[in-house]
């Protein structure tokens, strides 16, 4: 039933020739938490790299910053395309600095939508679809009206509407939203967000949407504007979590999308690097934490169900990443005779003018780093021997050899969990496909020292990502454009629909599954040139497809298809040329 | 934020991929909706719900419980040997106290499996909670063990597995057999003599409603379970007493089956029947997860449920009323009539004649048990299917005597294998299974 998990679907491969090596400028822009990376791609590789330093209270002025050094001496005309992964809507989420947000959610039976109030103008209201699509109870306009009213009054400017089952039918949230919309900036319908079903997840997904609206457009319109200023007049792309970008206008409507885009950026920085076939882990080392991956034949991971961030659970799709409190400046301690290596960061290294030791400072002891001082590394390193009862250098190699085994066994945990994902089908609780990586790609500012290590306590083949400290930037820049759709046909009433895409069409009851599968891909194509992919640039996967007989009452009244297919994560060109001009880069300074 | 009250687990197995017949009741669609329910409210999104990956049960957690004839590969499809292994996966995660509660929600069913297999029965082939049971009792020592089969048909199966062990107490509840398959399940079908009064079926009269079960459950189940003071407790939680269930009678409701799982608490649920697949499972499974978990399960209600077309009449409260009555008088008379049962002879016999209605012949049966004050005593069944599988099957309970242990060892070596294709041994206190052939 559940067919071809990866069936290739490589589009017009005529147009792929007139791309193939960058012959185009592209710039890719990541934020981190302490440096904002950027690299200017083009004919021949990295033409330029910049590192500078985020000011987390005003990215703008650090997004610019990146801009101005990265086109100096630079022909604006050439650059083609701006690639933007930035921690703006992150941030906002994660600090609570969200707009206010009225919601408008209709109630059918079930588990009482109370229970995913998100803020005080939140409405429940009338309005019941089953699981089928069909109306149980229906909306009153009049209880609707009364909603936005007290919304209006309240000064509210951006309304999210969210059914139960509206992506099985969107009838009640489209009526509510016609019934709004004059009042209002702009209204949010839930069935928009995504084909996946999970009611209290369209809650949040809308709710943070809307409420992450202002701040998005004003940042990117006022980036827009100064790249125009420039004379670049190129296309602005934005980074999702899942590994894609999506073009400036599909983020306007969606900017739920480019919440942590972070950890993607690190991960598609990656994936030229990885093997085909192999299963890789990706761990990408920073101060503070450590952020990893898996992919399987180059291809990401991805959630099952979508971003955890604060207390939302969402539909937004994402890569599987896992971020655990490990990296070179974690604090490290003797607790009751005990090595403790993180989970938190006191400061910077001590070789780096730091308060306390950390794993890079062990380096120093090591003689495997030497751009610091070395003395104040020696002197933190002594307090823990000191502690532990041993020589000051075998401490350093304790401190080193536990934080990678540290990181290696939270990896092996992350492993353990994408195969204990539970399956619903006898082929494949019988096939039991377990993932065992056998490759380490690592990247990230102490990622050469670290790839060693492992490589000596592991049985992993281990490698460094070329340009491993601005590989994230990389990433952004040769992500492609992603997008997904899922397609319910039901032939019993003659109908296709992706509420998703807006779209829903009368069907032949004969239709196949294969002619089904058309229509999907027809929607998806669409939809992705639709959000800035570039014909003949996008692979994909089917993910879902299943085909149920219905019958009731012993006779068989008509079938039920559902089909889920993807633009798969991956990168614009082809992976080995982008390794091969990576790798034949010549080392270019700030 | 909502979150569990109980740490709950839940193995969801709908085998989309499998059925037995292309428009048989059990077939692939049969839990689609109810898995588009359980993913649209969010549940297993719910902090403390937690789904757990099936696993795929061994040959030796079969045959701890079956005989099957003439090898379990020939009883049992892959769907089976998954469906079992959900429902082991729940009762490990229990035990580990991975979780506090879990239901198994899986497919296909198995409480109309007995201990000796020919093919299938109700839709049943091999029977989950036995398999699950019976591992636990191995794996992890739990010795009392209380089942109750809220399923509208008869759990026969079980019955029949738990038949002589004074250790599980089996509570069915449903449908009066005269009105419905499998035709059995009376007051008067209480045990063994060796452990009479530990399996008991409350027959209730079609129509009977919400008001009506609940009493059942309130009256007669859980006063005896508080008496019997179980290890753990099982519901057998078939789905097909709902008013809108296609193959049975009865008129009970979502809200009523979350309410009696509620009053149950069940440590472990384990999927039965249910065959409303648009009307009801998607609604009635809600309530039981949601009661489960310990979380308000008020809202929950079918789109066309009116409760003014479901009450019960005075007859069927009356009826429902002398049948709880009965079975608490056979519960309170079970040591003085187990007594009078053995105390004159060394073994009791007892012929049956086995319907296999999935797939379409019969089983007639020679069952002789050792009787024994000591423990659930040495058991042999000749078994002979129209298939034309003729065998002996010679099972020692878990806790057996030094008697019954000899007793049981002696009829699988010393009994001619003439006139058998094979006789089996189950040994429960060494845990092997052996086979001779011919």
């Amino acid at each position: 039933m559940k067919e071809a998990r990866c069936q290739k679907n490589r589009s017009g491969t005529d147009d792929f020739h007139n791309i193939s090596g960058i012959e185009n400028m592209i710039i890719g822009l990541d934020v981190g938490g302490t440096h904002t990376d950027v690299v200017l791609l083009g004919p021949g590789g990295l033409r330029n790299r910049v590192k500078v330093l985020t000011d987390t209270t005003d990215l703008f002025s650090t997004v610019l910053a990146g801009l101005d050094r990265i086109t100096r001496d630079i022909d604006p005309n050439e650059i083609t395309q701006t690639v933007l992964s930035t921690t703006l809507t992150t941030n906002a989420i994660v600090e609570n600095k969200l707009s206010p947000v009225g919601m408008i959610v209709t109630c059918g039976p079930g588990i009482h939508p109370d229970n995913y109030r998100t803020g005080i103008h939140y409405y429940m209201v009338k309005g019941g679809i089953d699981h089928s699509g069909r109306e149980i109870q229906a909306i009153d306009e009049d209880q609707v009206r009364d909603a936005a009213q007290k919304m209006v009054d309240d000064g509210i400017a951006h309304v999210g509407v969210v059914g139960k089952f509206s992506t099985r039918n969107p009838d009640h949230e489209n009526k509510i939203c016609k019934l709004i919309e004059p009042d209002f900036e702009k209204v949010f319908p839930g069935h928009r967000i995504s084909g996946n079903f999970s009611f209290p997840r369209r809650i949040a997904t809308t709710f943070l949407n809307a409420s992450i609206y202002p701040i998005h457009k004003k940042f990117f319109e006022a980036v827009k504007a100064s790249l125009v200023a420039k004379g670049i007049n190129a296309p602005i792309y934005i980074l999702k979590a899942d590994g894609g970008t999506m073009d400036f206008n599909t983020s306007i409507d969606f900017p739920g999308q480019s919440i942590l885009s972070g950890p993607a950026a690190s991960v598609m920085g990656s994936v030229a690097f990885a093997e085909d076939p192999s299963e890789t882990i990706v761990l990408d080392i920073g101060g503070t934490t450590t952020d990893m991956a898996v992919l399987i034949n180059r291809v990401p991971v991805l959630v099952p169900a979508g971003i955890e961030i604060n207390s939302f659970k969402t539909h937004i799709r994402a890569l599987h990443t896992r971020s655990i409190g490990l990296g070179g400046d974690s604090a490290v301690r003797v607790q009751s005779g005990e090595l403790i290596i993180g989970p938190d960061r006191i400061g910077p290294a001590m070789a780096y003018g730091g308060p306390s030791p950390t794993p890079t400072d062990a380096l120093f002891v090591l003689a495997q780093a030497n751009d610091g001082d070395r003395d104040n590394a020696q002197r933190g390193i002594a307090a823990i021997a000191e502690q532990l009862g041993v020589s000051t250098e075998e401490a350093a190699r304790r401190v080193f050899d536990k934080t990678c085994r540290l990181i290696l066994e939270k990896a092996d945990e992350m492993v353990r969990k994408i195969n204990s994902k539970p399956v619903y089908t006898v082929r494949e609780a019988l096939e039991g496909y377990q993932i065992k990586p056998g490759h380490l790609l690592v990247l990230g500012g102490p990622a050469p020292h670290f790839a060693r290590h492992f490589q000596e306590i592991a049985g992993y083949k281990v490698n460094t990502v070329p340009q491993w400290d601005v590989a994230n930037a990389i990433g952004t820049a040769l992500s492609r454009t992603t997008c997904e759709v899922t397609l319910f046909v039901d032939t019993y009433r003659c109908r296709a629909m992706a509420p998703e895409e807006n779209y829903q069409a009368p069907v032949n009851p004969r239709i196949t599954l294969a002619e089904a599968h058309e229509i999907a891909l027809e929607l998806l194509t669409q939809k992705a040139l639709r959000e800035g992919a570039l014909p003949g640039e996008f692979e994909t996967d089917v993910l879902e497809s299943l085909e149920f007989n219905m019958i009731r009452n012993f006779q068989l009244i008509g079938r039920n298809i559902r089909i889920k297919i993807q633009v798969r994560p991956g990168l614009k060109h082809e992976h080995h040329e982008i390794a091969h001009m990576i790798n034949n880069t010549p080392e270019t300074g700030n | 934020m909502l979150s569990a009250k109980y740490q709950m687990g839940l193995v969801f197995f709908p085998a989309f991929d499998w059925a037995i017949s292309p428009t048989h009741p059990e077939r692939e669609e049969r839990l689609l909706y109810t898995q588009d329910q359980i993913m649209e409210e969010g549940l297993l999104d719910i902090d403390g719900v937690h789904e757990l990956k099936a696993e795929v049960v061994e040959i030796s957690d079969v045959q701890r419980v079956h005989f099957c004839v003439p090898d379990p590969w020939k009883v049992m499809t892959e769907s089976h040997f998954i469906s079992a292994g959900g429902a082991k996966t729940i009762g490990r995660a229990v035990m580990e106290k991975q979780i506090q509660r879990g239901f198994a929600l899986v497919r296909p069913p198995g409480h109309h499996a007995m201990r000796v297999v020919h093919g299938g029965r109700g839709f049943c082939n091999v029977n989950n909670e036995a398999i699950m049971i019976e591992y636990l009792r191995k794996a992890y020592g739990v010795r009392k063990v209380a089942i109750i089969d809220t399923d509208c048909h008869h759990g026969d199966g079980t019955q029949d597995i738990y038949w002589h062990d004074r250790d599980t107490l089996f509570i069915s509840i449903h449908q009066d057999g005269r009105t419905l398959y499998p035709g059995s399940g009376m007051a008067e079908e209480a045990g063994g003599p060796n452990a009479y009064g530990t399996t008991l079926n409350i027959p209730l009269p079609p129509y009977t409603s919400q008001e009506g079960f609940i009493y059942a459950i309130q009256e007669a189940v859980l006063p005896i379970l508080d008496e019997f003071k179980p290890d753990l407790v099982i519901n057998s939680a078939g789905q097909d007493n709902h008013f809108t269930d296609p193959l049975t009678n009865m008129n009970f409701c979502a809200q009523g089956y979350a309410r009696m799982t509620s009053l149950l608490k069940p440590d472990i649920a384990v999927l039965e029947g249910g065959y409303s697949i648009e009307g009801a499972l998607p609604y009635v499974n809600v309530g039981i997860i949601l009661a489960m978990a310990g979380i308000d399960y008020r809202h929950v209600c079918e789109p066309d449920y009116k409760p003014e077309n479901l009450k019960q009449t005075g007859a069927i409260t009356a009826e429902i009323k002398m049948a709880c009555q009965k079975v608490l008088k056979i519960w309170e008379n079970r040591e003085k009539v187990r007594e009078e049962r053995i105390k004159n002879q060394a073994f009791e016999d007892r012929r049956r004649s086995i319907f296999y209605d999935t797939d379409g012949f019969y089983e007639n049966q020679l069952e002789t048990l050792q009787l024994c004050k000591d423990c659930s005593g040495a058991l042999k069944i000749d078994s002979r299917a129209d298939t034309g599988a003729h065998v002996l099957a010679v099972h020692i309970p878990p806790h057996a005597c030094p008697v019954c242990v000899e007793t049981g060892n002696q009829w699988y070596m010393e009994t001619d294998l003439k006139q058998f294709d094979a006789i089996y041994l189950q040994n429960r206190p060494e845990d092997v299974y052996r086979v001779r052939k011919k």
